[in-house]
């Protein structure tokens, strides 16, 4: 019982990791943030059709404090992937990827923190929680044989109805828990190894513990991102959110440009690309999933992405295609957009079969010195 | 000497000087303290050559936004765009004016109670006064029977219509919306809805329009079911301002402003709030970790090889 908060207190850190260590933590707090938050507008909000608009509006209005709540959970959400991509992100770059089982857990979190996002998303019933549920849900129907079928059953009806929207909301409540009890597993498999380092050394032989060191480090970049967050919240809450959202759902009348929340976006653009709806649907999911296969396919001899200057180069190549996919998602499906969506794509997929061969090169060419 | 003075100009200045061991360690601790000073500038450059090219990609994207047939409202200078400028009460008041004798006649406020008038645009007195000019239907009472009474502050404020259906038959099959968060549910809202009311104007040449149809250009494909309605003088304001119709688009604005952001200058507010903690924790937790932080900092480490150790 005990165990876990002293090992936050004595845990043996690297001295030597920088401040691109410090996501974790930050996550963590968004994460608790958003429980928390979620926890109470979850004692206003009534997972029914006819009354879910109006019970956020009331939450807004009425509520003491109900706005600032939910502002924070709605912009939480934008903050936490945004910190869960920068987290990954960080791993690409110095080979965290190589803990294995951190890394599988973390991929696990991010699968499941996506799906929370996503039945989040519908619980408000605005146009675009409705049209993106259908467009999502609707994926499904790409199975053979049994495609239609599961729709129907995941819907619970033959349209998106309130049985559809009180299931969202009863699995939007439970998989953040899931999602805890996994960044405790995630942690619990960190510590056995211990946090990697910048340089990839062996760090055992200088460690220092964890409190008060870093937690005071962590504690600079939780600070500052909340006050980012907070003053998102207050002066531009709505900055990152889709207009179409103040609108009531209605099954009657489709928005002109259905598109998801901006951390969803790079995964919309693959999907669009594929002209084939089950193929545009695979590579959706393989999208995520390829960030299980990449501790099995790198085998690199050297720890330390600075002896394979263009595995950098490759690295940062990946950031920018992953900015360009994000833009392209909330474009108009249109020349020459889709003519970009489609490179695109495929350099994303690229970055992880030439990051591998890349490195395989490099160790072929550094053996003979 | 010219290494002393190298040494002097690099490190001297800047910390201090624990001689070529410590420097090493330090340094094995830092990915990027290893560079040298041409790759930095490189670096930097590059940097600030992505940053700008970025920057003209995105300032382009945004200039020529050319994919509808729409005009684009022009960005106004609204007095509630400061970051700590709340909305101006006045206008409020005086765009519930405009709403209640203009824009009520088509359009509903179905998520506004008049409880929610109080204390922003009038009195808790004044704001039952007005409830009480409108009838609405309670009940059943004793008997089982709907009825009309005056209206309370807990009330919603009524619509013009009992529903959408009725709305469109009274409309030529179009559906006046609902105004709590026209502001909010449109791209650039204040501007859109002013540009939208100010901006009626003959149709262009090859543009036909059906009856019943009005030409804006702020509307999608320009035909729009709501005739002009805000001119000069189209109400008489119980505060004496003059009726012009850009004074009257600007206060019904503000005032749907604040029916979508009714926690609009609690935010504002609540920035000061939280610039000032940031202002005086953030440097406080700096300083707490660079306090912690220096014996690490500072540690010197020796390698004795093992022949010199005997």
């Amino acid at each position: 019982m005990f165990k876990i908060p002293i090992s936050f207190i004595y845990l043996p850190t690297p001295i030597n990791i920088n401040y691109m260590w410090n996501f974790g933590s930050m996550l963590g707090m968004f994460l608790m943030i958003q429980i928390i938050s979620g926890l109470f507008l979850s004692m206003h909000y009534c997972p029914n059709i006819n009354l879910a608009f109006m019970s956020i509006s009331q939450i807004m209005k009425d509520i003491n404090s109900g706005w600032l709540i939910r502002l924070i959970h709605m912009n939480g959400a934008s903050f936490y992937f945004l910190l869960i991509y920068i987290h990954i992100s960080r791993n690409l770059f110095y080979y965290s990827f190589k803990l294995i089982h951190v890394w599988m857990i973390g991929s696990m979190i991010l699968f499941l923190s996506m799906a929370t996002a996503f039945l989040g998303y519908v619980l408000p019933w605005g146009q675009m929680s409705f049209w993106g549920a259908m467009v999502i849900t609707n994926l499904l129907s790409a199975l053979p044989y049994i495609g239609q079928m599961m729709v129907e059953w995941i819907w619970g009806g033959f349209s998106i109805n309130n049985s559809t929207l009180n299931r969202f909301f009863s699995f939007h409540f439970i998989l953040p828990f899931i999602i805890l009890m996994m960044v405790f597993i995630h942690l619990m498999t960190l510590h056995i190894s211990g946090s990697s380092n910048p340089i990839h050394s062996k760090s055992n032989i200088y460690k220092i513990i964890f409190h008060q060191y870093f937690s005071i480090k962590d504690l600079i970049t939780i600070m500052m991102i909340m006050l980012i967050f907070m003053l998102i919240n207050l002066q531009n809450p709505y900055m990152l959110s889709d207009p179409d959202n103040f609108k009531m759902a209605n099954p009657m009348i489709t928005p002109s440009h259905i598109k998801p929340e901006w951390y969803f976006l790079f995964a919309y653009s693959i999907l669009r690309s594929i002209p084939n709806k089950l193929g545009g649907v695979i590579m959706l999911f393989m999208s995520i999933f390829i960030l299980f296969l990449l501790p099995l396919m790198n085998n690199n001899k050297m720890k330390n992405i600075k002896f394979y200057p263009l595995n950098q180069f490759l690295f940062w190549m990946f950031i920018n295609i992953f900015i360009m996919l994000t833009w392209l998602g909330g474009q108009m499906i249109e020349y020459p957009f889709t003519n970009l969506n489609n490179i695109f794509t495929i350099l994303y997929f690229n970055y992880f079969i030439f990051s591998f061969m890349l490195n395989n090169l490099f160790d072929s060419l550094m053996k003979n010195y | 000497m010219a290494a002393s003075l190298g040494r002097v100009c690099k490190f001297g200045l800047l910390k201090s000087n624990y001689g070529t061991l410590f420097n090493q360690q330090v340094h094995n601790f830092s990915t990027t303290n290893q560079w040298s000073k041409g790759r930095k500038v490189l670096l930097a450059c590059l940097g600030v050559t992505a940053g700008g090219i970025s920057a003209l990609i995105y300032a382009l994207d945004q200039s020529v936004k050319a994919f509808d047939q729409v005009a684009h409202p022009p960005n106004y200078k609204w007095d509630f765009y400061g970051m700590f400028s709340s909305l101006d009460h006045r206008s409020l008041r005086r765009g519930w004016e405009v709403y209640k004798n203009v824009c009520s006649a088509c359009h509903s406020l179905d998520f506004l109670a008049f409880r929610h008038l109080v204390g922003v645009t009038h009195t808790e007195e004044e704001v039952k006064a007005i409830a009480a000019e409108y009838q609405v239907q309670d009940g059943p009472d004793d008997t089982g029977a709907y009825y009309m009474r005056p209206g309370k502050l807990s009330d919603p404020i009524p619509g013009p219509y009992p529903n959408e259906e009725a709305a469109r038959a009274a409309n030529n099959g179009a559906y006046p919306p609902d105004l709590t968060y026209i502001i909010n549910a449109n791209h650039n809202g204040e501007n859109y809805v002013f540009s939208l009311l100010t901006g009626y104007c003959d149709p262009p040449a090859g543009i036909t329009l059906r009856e019943g149809q009005y030409f804006n250009p702020y509307f999608v494909n320009g035909a729009l079911g709501m005739p002009q309605i805000i001119y000069n003088e189209v109400i008489e304001y119980a505060d004496g301002t003059p009726a012009t119709a850009s004074q009257v688009a600007k206060d019904v604005v503000e005032f749907l402003m604040w029916a979508s952001n009714a926690d609009f200058d609690d935010r504002k507010r609540m920035t000061i709030k939280v610039i000032a903690f940031g202002v005086i924790s953030l440097p406080l937790v700096i300083y707490w970790k660079r306090l912690k932080w220096t014996t690490v900092k500072n540690t010197k480490l020796l390698f004795t090889p093992r022949y010199k150790r005997q």
